[in-house]
């Protein structure tokens, strides 16, 4: 979709002027404009839910909202083959690691989508002993997006918002969300694993 | 009831009676075991049942209520039990007698901490091995730094304790293995696609023959029944669309029930109407689902696609009601939120015109299909007497020959006036508990086609008081959610909010039964006797 | 009916007399040329398949399908691609990494090499030898040791149990496979490529086999459907049972290849039942219609072939999106119980047919 329809996120406006700012090699840019192309328009999401809002993510598939019209429905099981995930769902203590361990296991270039407000913050459940008050504490997230559950064409802006992000990206060199990933890990760090 | 009685003072002369909307009967912890076989192999008594066990904190001493019915002569009744020690608390188990009871004595140990001397596996259920505390015990410390968030793989043991009763009266803790060392284990879940949500197995294989499952709860557990505890009964009522996200409005009808019965509200009968067309109209839409999810389970991916049309048809129709697609939050202490909308009547008719058709189209595409029959005819059979001793209740249970509606057994609302009949098949198979569902959507078209033309005029909500405080007591009511019956057990201490708040979710009973009726079978049958029994996580967990 | 023969001669003889190379030069740069050519075409047919196979999922569900990225949603699997090619190809700790490494390789291997024999068209085959259908049935049996390998060397479990209903999968149905082109061979009385084509030149085999050319082609079909791992046989990647089964620790172009080599086998698989069933290269030509025949001549060769194979594919892409899946011990019963049996029945059948010479 032409990057122009959907004009109306200042932060992402705010990234591009950043990252615009010292301009850039021709080849490298239009090699860039090339990868990003294909890489903004081909976002494979991992299959995962784990409540209400997984719900509204299969009706997201289904043949009202069918988001295989952007090219989306392809939904890998296996977090090594898929790009983002959408973490539908509350996300308990107990569930956290597993969640972390499936981030960590995705490939490169990686995002991930909080999705409902359980997922961007505990939502409904802030005063539970279990429910982990927002999963930015776990992974870096790209998109945050609200709703007890979002409903279907939300999560459609939503991942169109991450399709801009992934537009506006540089893939060699520059300046890119890849390194406050780095970062968020090396704040975050795992046991044996290094980062 | 009053034979009831009789009988057990009879035996046990050191019980004592509590008359409620249920008898209870109060024994001491050392004569339980030997009044609960009574219980259920008395010939008048056959309380074959199960239905929970709520673990309790009175402050001074813990305890559980048991609830029991007869399969047979439809009664019930409530026993309680209670343990002085609050540094070690111990309870005998009856996990022999019901076998659904060791999975309820795990969650109440994962609570409260109390023992079940005998019961084989005593893990705790839903939270970490490592976890701190017992969450439910009203001295819980709930601060973050007591448990806090981790990121580092879950600590897991081959291991389970038991406690055992030594002839001279010493109890002894032991170490059970789970899993032989030899044991091919393959891990399914918590990510997995065809767990529905965030359900582990741990499976023992022998080639792809099952020898053994191991479930895993907790991957959504969420402390729900905890947060009521602080909050008033209006603000209790959304957490029900929460759990079983597919019937929120049975659960919302529930819990308004119970507080309304506690707190002496008549509804009107539009309200009373209004609740059980939303009741049917969500029962049409899980099944719905249930049939999608579980054909896309087997691999016939185009049938979710079909199925959720007529979903998506339901959720216009709740949406112009009730403002939402999913989480209604439409059930309110006194009645309903809102008022219909207006062209609800006229929508709800279209919907029923479409069903049958939808339903032959269905049964055309995926019932009628010989791999269909080949891979869900006599795969995973669960007996009546196994379905009622694992309390599995609901469309798995009626599919297992037990005629356990609850709309039937014990009317509630207005459904004792309506026509409509009760779906039983006898095979216990996985393709039983399907067809169950498919007549069940028939049944459901059937109901609402008797009330959608008479609505009664009336309020939608009778004037409650804003500040609603509950008188001194317990309740425990239940109804028939669209995966089987769900239970809320209410005790108030006369203030604004619940003392105790314990919901009873159908899918616990569901996983619970997923090892039983697996073994033997292929790891391809895991998934389809898993999608049959159609628990839904969040609820089990809540 | 145009015969591709002359543009490879013709190129022959620039080489060779024109340019004045000598015969392994121009050897070389033939076949330099043409596996650039089997490359493109490869990849191009990939391409297409999978974005054909997203919209026909799409119709039979009634949804849209693709149609975001480029007219009807073209470009899709052009931007998969790109993007697949940039992923992190991520290395394991504790697999073996070479075999790890070379599995995708051999699946891919094995569906490039079976291209070199399909009839794409008049004239236009690679090798043309005399046990092409020999040699296809033998490569393609070389995508199976892959599929185990990837399973094996994954060091997962699900990959384990994957790659074993694979072994199992595969091992059986090549049985059927074998038999029923075997039939067919009989029948055609040659296993050279070129020939069987020519053979149907006055009536497609399915036509003039009748009987057991049409039990043959049902069977070909579906044993071709379990060949290609896809549903209802699509045990080793069964999504809900085994993630995404072999290839689940694959990330990144490795991946692609599985991905690829998937689609490329359905075609294989379509093509040789269109070379031995459906008359190859060869345009619909009814006896007597001479007319109607001289009309069918005037489409090209190439567009023969790809149609049926494509149209084929659609049978085989219908089956999938209909039907569950079936059960590990269901699949092997039916190949053993069921299709081996009448199978073997067929061929005496066939003989029986060829040797009183029943068939048109």
């Amino acid at each position: 979709m032409p990057y122009d329809a959907w004009k109306d996120n200042e932060y992402i406006e705010k990234l591009v002027k950043e990252l615009q700012a010292n301009g850039t090699n021709v080849v490298v840019g239009s090699l860039d404009k090339l990868i990003n192309w294909g890489r903004s328009n081909s976002i494979w999401p991992l299959t995962f839910a784990t409540s209400c809002c997984g719900i509204e993510f299969v009706s997201l598939g289904a043949a009202r909202y069918d988001m295989a019209r952007f090219g989306w429905e392809v939904a890998r099981s296996s977090p090594r083959q898929a790009d983002f995930m959408m973490v539908a769902g509350t996300i308990v203590k107990r569930m956290a690691p597993v969640m972390r361990r499936l981030y960590d296991q995705l490939a490169e270039p990686k995002y991930v989508i909080a999705c409902g407000a359980c997922a961007v913050s505990g939502g409904p459940f802030k005063k539970s002993y279990h429910v982990v008050m927002g999963i930015d504490q776990i992974v870096p997230v790209d998109v945050f997006l609200p709703g007890c559950p979002p409903r279907p064409e939300a999560m459609i802006y939503a991942i169109m918002q991450l399709s801009r992000k992934m537009k506006v990206e540089k893939f060699f060199g520059g300046v890119n969300r890849k390194e406050n990933q780095k970062e968020f890990l090396k704040a975050h760090p795992i046991q044996d694993v290094e980062n | 009831m009053a034979e009831i009685k009789d009988t057990i003072a009879r035996l046990f002369p050191e019980a004592t009676f509590e008359d409620g909307d249920t008898l209870l009967v109060n024994i001491p912890d050392k004569r339980w075991h030997d009044l609960a076989s009574t219980l259920r192999d008395n010939s008048e008594l056959k309380f074959d049942f199960l239905v929970t066990i709520v673990g309790m904190d009175w402050a001074d001493k813990l305890g559980c209520y048991y609830y029991l019915t007869s399969t047979e002569y439809n009664t019930h009744i409530s026993v309680k039990v209670t343990t002085e020690d609050k540094e070690h608390p111990m309870l005998h188990s009856v996990h022999d007698l019901w076998q659904i009871a060791g999975i309820f004595e795990r969650e109440v140990y994962d609570f409260f901490g109390i023992v079940f001397i005998g019961n084989p596996d005593m893990r705790r259920l839903f939270l970490d091995i490592d976890w701190k505390g017992f969450p439910l015990r009203k001295d819980f410390d709930e601060s973050e730094e007591n448990n806090p968030v981790s990121v580092e793989s879950e600590r897991q043991s081959d291991f389970t304790d038991t406690w055992v009763e030594l002839p001279d009266g010493e109890v002894e803790k032991r170490q059970v293995r789970v899993f032989q060392p030899e044991d091919f284990v393959v891990n399914i879940g918590p990510q997995h696609p065809a767990t529905h949500g965030v359900l582990r197995f741990r499976t023992a294989i022998d080639g792809e023959t099952i020898k053994k499952i191991d479930v895993y709860m907790g991957y959504i557990h969420r402390g729900i029944e905890k947060i009521c505890e602080k909050l008033t009964y209006p603000q209790t009522l959304h957490f029900m669309d929460r759990m079983d996200y597919f019937s929120g409005h049975p659960y919302h009808h529930c819990l308004c029930m119970t507080i309304e019965e506690a707190a002496g509200i008549e509804i009107s009968r539009r309200a009373q109407v209004i609740r059980v067309i939303m009741d049917e109209l969500s029962r049409i839409a899980s099944h719905c689902l249930f049939i999608g999810t579980f054909c896309m389970d087997l691999g016939a991916t185009t049938m979710l696609f079909y199925t959720l049309r007529v979903r998506e048809q339901i959720l216009d129709i709740m949406e112009k009601t009730c403002g939402a697609r999913m989480t209604f939050n439409y059930g309110a202490i006194g009645g309903v939120m809102q008022d219909l909308a207006p062209d609800f009547v006229q929508d709800v008719k279209a919907l029923l015109e479409v069903l049958p058709r939808n339903i032959k189209e269905y049964n055309k595409l995926f019932t009628g299909n010989v791999i269909t029959k080949n891979r869900m005819e006599g795969v995973g059979v669960l007996s009546k007497e196994d379905a009622i001793s694992w309390s599995v209740t609901g469309p798995s249970g009626r599919a297992s020959g037990w005629a356990c509606d609850v709309r039937k057994t014990d009317p509630y609302s207005i459904y004792g006036e309506l026509d409509f009949e009760q779906v039983v098949k006898t095979e216990g198979d996985s393709m039983a508990r399907f067809k169950v569902r498919m007549e069940e959507m028939e049944q459901s078209a059937r109901i609402i086609s008797q009330l959608i033309d008479n609505i009664p005029d009336g309020e939608y909500c009778v004037k409650v008081p804003k500040v609603l405080k509950l008188p001194a007591g317990h309740w425990f009511r239940t109804v028939e959610g669209c995966r089987g019956t769900f239970g809320v057990f209410l005790e108030s201490d006369g203030t604004t909010s619940p003392y105790r708040l314990k919901l009873v979710p159908p899918s616990l009973t569901a996983a619970a039964v997923v090892d039983h009726i697996t073994r033997g079978n292929k790891i391809a049958d895991l998934i389809t006797i898993g999608g049959s029994l159609d628990y839904i996580v969040p609820d089990m967990d809540r | 009916m145009f015969d591709f023969s002359l543009l490879t001669d013709w190129i022959d003889n620039l080489l060779e007399n024109t340019l004045g190379m000598p015969e392994w030069l121009a050897t070389t740069v033939e076949c330099v040329l043409v596996g650039l050519l089997l490359l493109t075409v490869y990849a191009v047919l990939a391409l297409f398949y999978i974005w054909y196979e997203r919209k026909l999922c799409a119709a039979f569900q009634c949804r849209l399908g693709p149609d975001r990225v480029g007219r009807w949603g073209l470009l899709q699997s052009f931007a998969d691609m790109f993007k697949m090619l940039i992923k992190e190809l991520i290395s394991l700790n504790h697999v073996d990494k070479f075999l790890f490494a070379l599995a995708p390789y051999l699946v891919i291997l094995a569906s490039m090499i079976a291209f070199a024999v399909l009839p794409w068209g008049n004239g236009l085959q690679i090798i043309n030898f005399n046990i092409g259908i020999f040699f296809l049935i033998a490569v393609s049996s070389i995508g199976v040791l892959g599929i185990l390998l990837a399973g094996w060397s994954s060091n997962n479990k699900f990959t384990l149990i994957g790659a074993m209903r694979s072994g199992a999968q595969m091992v059986s149905y090549e049985l059927s496979i074998g038999l029923s082109v075997l039939t067919m061979v009989a029948f055609a009385g040659t296993m050279n490529v070129v020939e069987i084509v020519e053979a149907q030149n006055n009536l497609w085999f399915i036509f003039s086999g009748h009987i057991p050319a049409i039990i043959a082609f049902i069977i070909y079909m579906i044993a071709g459907t379990a060949e290609t791992n896809r549903g209802p046989f699509d045990l080793p990647e069964a999504e809900s049972e085994l993630t995404a089964g072999y290839h689940t620790e694959y990330s990144g172009m490795h991946f692609g290849f599985f991905y690829l080599a998937e689609y490329l086998n359905l075609f294989i698989v379509s093509g040789v039942a269109t070379l031995l069933f459906l008359g190859g290269w060869m345009p619909l030509h009814i006896p007597g219609w001479e007319g109607f025949n001289d009309i069918m001549n005037y489409i090209p060769s190439v567009v023969w072939f790809i149609g049926k194979a494509i149209l084929l594919s659609f049978v085989i892409i219908w089956f999938k999106w209909t039907f569950p899946r079936l059960r590990i011990d269901q699949m092997l019963s039916l190949e053993w119980k069921y299709l081996l049996p009448i199978n073997l029945f067929n061929l005496v059948l066939m003989v029986l047919i060829i040797v009183y010479n029943f068939h048109f």
